[in-house]
């Protein structure tokens, strides 16, 4: 652990692998606000990217060596993996094996998934987190706020992003996006049944990113007060690290057609206007991302130094 | 000029109208009665294909797989159809339909962002099947930009490329000048899909063969989203008075049209007030009926919500954004 000549308090050396948008983004991100993190390394393949060319500029130590940089370096203590899926298979066993922590913004998932507010602190022994998907960290959390006030048979979420957002590693793998915000919504919003479905909207100007998210209780009397209070205590959760988040519209409660008869649904409309951090702010999808990698990272960060020291620490 | 294939989507697009209430014995009369009049393809999946059952676009009554299952029964010579959106259909689903037996897949994307099917495609070849690629809202982009999609999609391994008019917002020589534009680029096939919401899903149609079309979507008494489809018993008499019949028996159909599937109809599709707004403003002809149902519990002139969701360049699949309309007007009007 290394002393802050800014601000005085411990910090714990991190490192971004990847240098692509995501990477920069969150790059941008802990130079702004570092919380318990000094982000030491900067590691993509490529060293003409423009990634790497502006971290050096920034001041920030760069490799074009990837995970061999990282793992050479001991202190790197948290390791954020913006790299692909097919990557972080490699990454997740070399970091585990060199006793790291990953946190994982890719599809691969080959820890626990977390969403910030509802399941961070149940996984703090991981030495792996998968952040789900984008939908994922915007949906989830309402999903999880309607289900522990009432019993839910079923969650279904709605992503629209604007087409230049969505990169190629969304596109050619929109079926994993589906299937991994589906079970998500099972594992962690706490639905017996997920849905994801994902748009990807052209519109010029690029619109911000929204999000729906449906919820059909077990049960069709429900107290809807207990609802709406829980879902604005999520909001102003998630809120505390994506400033850009926003329910636009609802809860509203409505009577719909199932095969099984007349239903309630509780129907949420979110909207997330990005930090604009390195992307723009109507990234909102990639935003949330690292925002909620940076909370991961920061708690994470928080608990190492704790360990070693018992003095207390604050965010 | 030649003969167009025929696809029949009572069974897909008809399943808006019908809210997707269609039952195994409205399936097995549907499939039987176009089977039996020679119509070579039939698709059948919940309206906005497989795995569209959701609170966004309305359950199905009865699982779509097992309507699959009983369409294939029932047919003797026609193909069974589905159709798949990435983003809300998965591979999973389109292996579960290839197990109950369809041999073609129509795999749409909103016309500007057809890589998003690279996977599908793939998938879908690698299983036999006949595929087809649908360009949806193929209005909002010209002939040379809807050229470059199809190429993605032909790359990918589709047999045809569809000019695809969800919204019903095209005048016949847009609908030519797409069809004329892809015919030129592409060496797979090309099709047309009408929407009547302007009254001119048989004139575009016609428009589409004249430019070269080879195959064309109807559904019986034009059954489908906004103010229907091309009929495909009108399509076979037209076809038949300009001797371009591919081989469907004109009668047989009229009586499948007004026998089998007119008494099963909740209503006749016709360009009503709101589905001339939906072809007017250009927006996606399933958001006809959910704008007339919030509309009504909201108190807003549903022609109000389409008119916005054109200007808001809403597409495909994005229901949910007429609830979000629809509230953000109810709030104005009550000056919240």
């Amino acid at each position: 652990m290394t002393p802050n000549s800014q601000t005085g308090t411990d910090t714990v050396k991190v490192a971004i692998l990847g240098s692509g948008n995501i990477g920069s983004d969150l790059m941008f991100k802990l130079l702004k606000q570092p919380g318990h993190m000094e982000l030491a390394l900067l590691a993509g393949i490529d060293p003409a990217s423009d990634g790497l060319t502006r971290a050096r500029d920034l001041g920030i130590a760069t490799s074009a060596e990837g995970i061999k940089a990282v793992l050479a370096d001991p202190d790197l203590k948290i390791v954020f993996d913006a790299t692909s899926a097919y990557a972080h298979v490699r990454h997740a066993k070399a970091l585990r094996e060199a006793g790291r922590i990953a946190i994982d913004l890719t599809p691969a998932a080959r820890g626990p998934y977390v969403v910030p507010p509802a399941n961070l602190n149940a996984h703090l022994d991981e030495v792996n987190v998968n952040l789900i998907t984008c939908g994922g960290q915007a949906t989830i959390p309402l999903a999880y706020a309607v289900s522990r006030v009432t019993p839910v048979d079923y969650a279904e979420m709605v992503s629209t992003v604007s087409s230049v957002s969505a990169g190629p590693g969304t596109r050619q793998n929109i079926d994993e996006f589906t299937f991994t915000t589906a079970r998500g919504l099972e594992v962690i919003g706490g639905a017996k049944k997920g849905k994801a479905i994902i748009i990807l909207n052209p519109a010029d100007p690029p619109i911000m990113m929204r999000n729906t998210v449906y919820v059909m209780p077990e049960a069709n009397d429900i107290d809807e007060q207990a609802i709406i209070d829980s879902v604005n205590r999520m909001v102003a959760d998630v809120q505390e690290y994506v400033p850009g988040y926003r329910l636009k519209n609802g809860p509203l409660f409505e009577q719909r057609s199932t095969a099984q008869g007349p239903r309630t649904i509780v129907s949420m409309l979110l909207e997330v206007t990005g930090a604009g951090d390195w992307l723009p702010p109507y990234a909102g999808n990639l935003d949330i991302m690292t925002a909620s990698a940076r909370r991961v990272g920061e708690v994470f960060a928080q608990k190492l130094l704790a360990e070693a020291t018992p003095t207390e620490v604050t965010a | 000029m030649k003969a167009p294939r025929i696809t029949d989507t009572t069974l897909r697009d008809g399943s808006h109208a019908m809210r997707h209430q269609y039952t195994l014995e409205h399936a097995k009369n549907i499939v039987a009665a176009l089977d039996k009049a020679g119509v070579p393809v039939l698709e059948v999946t919940h309206g906005d294909g497989l795995g569209g059952s959701s609170i966004q676009y309305g359950f199905s009554l009865t699982n779509e797989m097992d309507i699959i299952e009983t369409a294939v029964q029932t047919a003797t010579q026609a193909k069974i159809a589905a159709l798949l959106l990435p983003g809300i259909g998965t591979r999973k689903e389109l292996q579960e339909a290839v197990a109950r037996g369809i041999k073609v897949v129509r795999i749409a994307t909103h016309c500007t962002e057809a890589d998003v099917s690279e996977q599908h495609f793939g998938m879908a070849k690698k299983m036999g099947l006949e595929t087809v690629g649908f360009l949806m809202m193929s209005h909002m982009r010209p002939p040379e930009f809807l050229v470059e999609q199809a190429k993605l999609m032909e790359s990918y391994g589709a047999d045809c490329v569809y000019v695809v008019d969800s919204a019903g917002a095209m005048l016949p020589h847009q609908a030519a000048d797409r069809v004329k534009a892809l015919k030129d680029a592409l060496s797979v096939e090309v099709g047309f899909h009408a929407h009547n919401n302007l009254g001119l899903a048989i004139g575009n149609t016609l428009a589409a063969v004249q430019a070269g079309a080879d195959q064309v979507d109807g559904t019986l008494r034009g059954l489908g989203a906004g103010a229907g489809n091309a009929a495909t018993e009108l399509i076979a008499a037209v076809l038949d008075k300009m001797d371009l019949n591919p081989g469907v028996d004109v009668f047989g159909l009229m009586d499948a049209a007004e026998f089998v599937l007119a008494p099963m109809m909740p209503f006749q599709p016709i360009p009503d007030r709101d589905s001339i707004a939906i072809g007017y403003a250009g927006v996606y002809s399933t958001f006809l009926l959910h704008a007339k149902r919030l509309g009504a519990e909201h108190h807003i002139d549903p022609r109000d919500i389409l008119v916005e969701l054109g200007r808001r360049q809403a597409v495909a699949g994005q229901e949910d954004w007429i609830l979000d309309v629809t509230l953000d007007m109810a709030r104005e009007k009550n000056g919240a």
